[in-house]
C-alpha cells in the first residue's frame, strides 16, 4: 500500500501524523507547531491553495508541497 | 531599576497585555544591531518604578529567526529580574512549549493565562492551581483586552524576583540526560552567565549559536564531533520531550470538551478562504478600506484641519505685518513654513485614518487570511504567499513593510519581497495623490487612488517575478502559517497604534520636511536679487537642469522635478514643495488651481505614476542597507525604481498624447 499524505484526506477527515520529511529546519518547525509525530488533526480545507488543518484546536495552514511530505496514518 | 520581560507566542494578547501592564508610558526603538522591534514601558508599583521590555512574539526561543535570537539573547544576557510568559489559554499545549524552554533557560517565570473568557466560552476548563504546582510556576489567569487580572499579575511578578527559579522537571530519557551530564562536565562552568543545562540541551538539539559559542573549547569539540551525527534524532527526541512533559500536564489540569464546535471563525473562514470567493473578497476589503479613508479622512476631517491652517496664516501674517516684520521674514514663515509644513499637515487626518483601518486588518487577524488567499497568485508569480503581509504592511510605511519581511524564512523569498516593497504605495504619498485628484479627476476620487494602489501591486508582483526568474533563483520556501481565530480589535490598542504612526508622520513633519523647506526657501532666494521662486533662483536653476530628464514623460517642469527631487529626503515633501513654489502659501484652493494651470490630466497622471514608483525615501533606502547589510542593495533599490516609474510615466504620457487627450 502507498503512504497516505496529508493530501489525500478530505475535508473533516482525522489523522495522525507518522512522519514528516521536510528537511530539518521544517521538520523542527512543524513539531514545535504541534505537529509532531502522533499529533492528532482534523483537515478542514482541501481543495486549491495551501491545505488547513486544525490541531488542538487551532488552525494551520500548509503549501501543498509541503503536505505532500507528511505522512499520516 | 528591576526589569520584568514579556515572552508569548504571537497572538497571545502580549502586546495587549503590555500595553495594558504600562500604559502611555512606552518607547519603541529596535534591538542594538538589527531591526527587530524593541518595545520598553515602566511600569509603577507599590512606589518602585519597574522596566517592562516587550520580547518578540515567538513559537520558540531557537535560533530559527533573528526574533527567537533577540528574545533569547535577552533573556539571557539582559538578565531580566523575572519573565511573564504569556500563554493563550485557548491554545495552551502550544503556548506550553516555550514556557519549557524557560523551564530550561532557569529564568523566574510567571505565567499570565490569557484570554481566559474566550477559554470559558470554548468550554476549556483550566486547574490553575493543580497547572500551576506541576509546572512549578506561579500562574494567574488575565484577560489583557479588559484589563482583567492585571494588579495581581504585576503583585505576582514583583514577589517572583525574590523567589527561587523553577526547576525544569522535563525528563529527556535516560541517553540524553546522561549526554547533558556529559557536556555539563565539559564546559566546567564555564558559560558565561548561561544556564550549563540550556547550553547542553542546546548543544544536543544541534543549535549553530550555541555550538559556535563554545566550540573552541578542549574536549568541548571532540564531544562535538562525536555527537554530530545523533544530534538529528536527539534535536527531534527532545521536542517530543518537551511535548510529552506538556502533555502529561494537561491531562490532569486541563478538561476539554471532546469534540470541538463549529466557532464563528470557522464560519467566516468557509467565506473568506474560499477558493471563489477568497480573492474578491480581499480586493473588496482593500476597496472599501480605501474609500472610507477618502470620505472620512479627507472629505469629512481633511477640511477642518485645512481651514485651521488657513486661518493660522491669516492670524500670523496679519500679525507680523502689524508688528513691521521685514519680508523675508513674512515670506519664510507664511510661504515656506506654513506653506510647505501645512500643505503637509493637511493631510493628517487622512494618513490617521487609513492606519486605523489598517490597524483593525491586522488586529482582527484576516491579515493570515490575506495571505493565505494570495499564496496560490504569488506561487505562481514565484513568490511566497507570505509576501503579501509585508506587501499590505507597506501600504502604511515601506520601512515597517520591509521589516515585516523578516518573517520570510528563506533568503530568496526574503530578498524579493524587500525589494518589490517600495512599490506599495506608502502613506505619505496619499497627499501627492489627493492634490492631483482634487485639482483634476475630483468626481473620481476613490477609484483613482484605487487603481494607483493596485498599479503599485501589478508592478510589485511583475518585478516579483522578474527577479525570481533571474537573480533569485530556486524554490520558494513552504507555507507555514498559524490563522489565529477572529477576533474583535481592542480598540484602545489600535487607536494607541495609530497615534505612535501619526506621530511618527508628525515628527517627519516637523524635522525632515521642516529641514527641506527651510533648504528650498533658502534656494529660492538666491542669488540675491532674483524674483523669489523663479527660475533664476538656484532652486529653479537646479530644476532645470533635472527638468530635460522629465519632459518625455510630460512634466519637465523646473518646479516638477524639484519636487520629485525633494521628495527622495521624505515622499511628503512633493507636495510640500509643490505647495511653496506654485502656490506660495497653505490654501489649498491656490495650490490646486495653480497644479490645474501647470498640468493637465494627462501630465497628472503620469507624475503621480512617477510619484507612486520612483526612488523610495531616505529611510526606506536606509532600511533596506540594514537588513541587507549591503551597500550594493541600497544602491539598487535608490536606482531601479527610478528606471521603472521614469518608463511607465513616459509611456503613459505619450501613449496618452497619441491618443489626444
Amino acid at each position: 500500500m502507498t503512504e497516505r499524505t496529508l493530501v489525500d484526506l478530505q475535508p473533516c477527515q482525522e489523522g495522525k501524523v507518522n512522519s514528516i520529511s521536510g528537511g530539518r529546519n521544517v521538520n523542527k518547525r512543524l513539531y514545535e507547531l504541534g505537529l509532531n509525530k502522533g499529533a492528532k488533526f482534523k483537515i478542514l480545507k482541501n481543495d486549491v491553495g495551501p491545505i488547513i488543518l486544525s490541531l488542538s484546536g487551532n488552525k494551520l495552514a500548509l503549501g501543498r508541497g509541503l503536505a505532500n511530505k507528511i505522512s499520516v496514518v | 531599576m528591576r526589569t520584568i520581560a514579556l515572552v508569548g507566542n504571537p497572538n497571545s494578547g502580549k502586546t495587549t497585555l503590555f500595553n495594558a501592564l504600562t500604559g502611555s508610558n512606552q518607547h519603541v526603538g529596535n534591538w542594538p544591531g538589527v531591526t527587530v522591534e524593541k518595545k520598553e514601558g515602566k511600569l509603577r508599583f507599590n512606589d518602585q518604578l519597574y522596566n517592562v521590555v516587550d520580547l518578540p512574539g515567538t513559537y520558540s526561543l531557537g535560533a530559527y529567526s533573528e526574533d527567537e535570537i533577540v528574545a533569547r539573547d535577552f533573556i539571557i544576557q539582559g538578565n531580566p529580574d523575572v519573565v511573564i510568559n504569556v500563554v493563550d489559554a485557548t491554545n495552551i499545549e502550544r503556548n506550553l512549549y516555550l514556557t519549557t524552554q524557560l523551564l530550561e533557560m532557569g529564568t523566574k517565570i510567571v505565567i499570565a493565562l490569557n484570554m481566559m473568557d474566550e477559554a470559558k466560552l470554548k468550554k476549556i476548563d483550566i486547574n490553575l492551581n493543580d497547572l500551576s504546582k506541576q509546572l512549578g510556576i506561579p500562574i494567574i489567569s488575565t484577560v489583557a483586552s479588559k484589563r482583567k487580572g492585571i494588579n495581581e499579575l504585576i503583585e505576582k511578578a514583583v514577589d517572583t524576583i525574590n523567589e527561587d527559579a523553577p526547576v525544569n522537571k522535563i525528563s529527556y530519557g535516560e541517553e540524553i540526560h546522561k549526554e547533558i551530564e556529559e557536556l555539563k562536565k565539559l564546559l566546567e562552568g564555564r558559560t558565561e552567565g548561561y544556564s550549563s543545562d540550556w547550553i547542553a540541551i542546546k548543544i544536543l538539539e544541534g543549535d549553530e549559536e550555541v555550538i559556535n559559542h563554545v566550540k573552541g573549547r578542549n574536549h568541548v569539540n571532540e564531544r562535538l564531533i562525536a555527537i554530530k551525527d545523533k544530534s538529528v534524532d536527539w534535536e527531534l527526541e527532545i521536542v517530543n520531550k518537551r511535548y510529552d512533559f506538556i502533555n502529561n500536564i494537561i491531562e490532569k489540569s486541563v478538561k476539554k470538551p471532546d469534540e470541538t464546535v463549529v466557532t464563528l471563525t470557522d464560519k467566516i473562514d468557509k467565506a473568506v478562504t474560499n477558493k471563489y470567493l477568497g480573492i474578491p473578497i480581499f480586493a473588496l476589503i482593500m476597496y472599501m478600506i480605501f474609500q472610507l479613508t477618502f470620505v472620512i479622512g479627507q472629505d469629512l476631517l481633511g477640511g477642518i484641519v485645512e481651514s485651521w491652517i488657513e486661518s493660522l496664516a491669516v492670524i500670523v501674517s496679519s500679525f507680523l505685518y502689524a508688528v513691521n516684520s521685514p519680508d523675508w521674514l513674512i515670506s519664510f514663515l507664511i510661504e515656506g513654513i506654513i506653506g510647505g509644513v501645512g500643505a503637509v499637515l493637511v493631510f493628517v487626518p487622512l494618513i490617521m485614518t487609513l492606519y486605523f483601518f489598517l490597524g483593525i486588518l491586522e488586529d482582527t487577524g484576516y491579515m493570515a487570511r490575506a495571505a493565505y488567499v494570495m499564496d496560490g497568485v504569488m506561487r505562481a508569480l514565484g513568490l511566497h504567499g507570505k509576501t503579501f503581509i509585508s506587501m499590505i504592511v507597506g501600504f502604511g510605511c515601506n520601512v515597517p513593510g520591509i521589516m515585516a519581511t523578516r518573517t520570510l524564512e528563506n533568503k530568496k523569498d526574503r530578498m524579493i519581497a524587500l525589494l518589490i516593497n517600495p512599490f506599495m504605495s506608502c502613506g505619505a504619498r496619499i497627499p501627492i495623490y489627493l492634490v492631483f485628484i482634487a485639482a483634476f479627476f475630483e468626481s473620481n476620487g476613490g477609484l483613482v487612488l484605487f487603481s494607483l494602489y493596485l498599479l503599485g501591486i501589478l508592478i510589485a508582483l511583475i518585478m516579483g517575478k522578474l527577479f525570481s526568474k533571474t537573480l533569485f533563483k530556486g524554490e520558494s520556501s513552504h507555507f507555514i502559517m498559524e490563522l489565529p481565530p477572529y477576533r474583535l480589535p481592542s480598540m484602545r490598542s489600535v487607536l494607541r497604534d495609530m497615534w505612535d504612526k501619526v506621530w511618527d508622520f508628525l515628527k517627519r513633519a516637523g524635522t525632515v520636511i521642516f529641514a527641506v523647506v527651510t533648504l528650498l526657501w533658502i534656494l529660492s532666494r538666491f542669488p540675491l536679487g532674483v524674483v523669489p521662486y523663479s527660475q533664476e533662483s538656484i532652486l529653479g536653476k537646479i530644476g532645470s537642469i533635472i527638468a530635460p530628464i522629465f519632459a518625455p514623460a510630460g512634466f519637465g517642469t523646473w518646479q516638477a522635478s524639484v519636487s520629485l527631487f525633494a521628495g527622495i529626503a521624505a515622499k511628503e515633501a512633493v507636495v510640500a514643495v509643490l505647495g511653496m513654489v506654485y502656490a506660495g502659501s497653505s490654501e489649498g484652493a491656490a495650490l490646486i488651481s495653480a497644479v490645474q494651470g501647470a498640468f493637465t490630466p494627462l501630465t497628472a497622471i503620469s507624475f503621480m505614476v512617477m510619484t507612486l514608483l520612483y526612488t523610495p525615501c531616505a529611510a526606506t533606502i536606509a532600511t533596506v542597507k540594514q537588513e541587507t547589510k549591503s551597500n550594493k542593495w541600497a544602491v539598487f533599490i535608490a536606482i531601479y525604481p527610478f528606471i521603472i516609474g521614469w518608463i511607465l510615466s513616459v509611456i503613459i504620457y505619450q501613449i496618452g498624447s497619441l491618443l489626444g487627450f
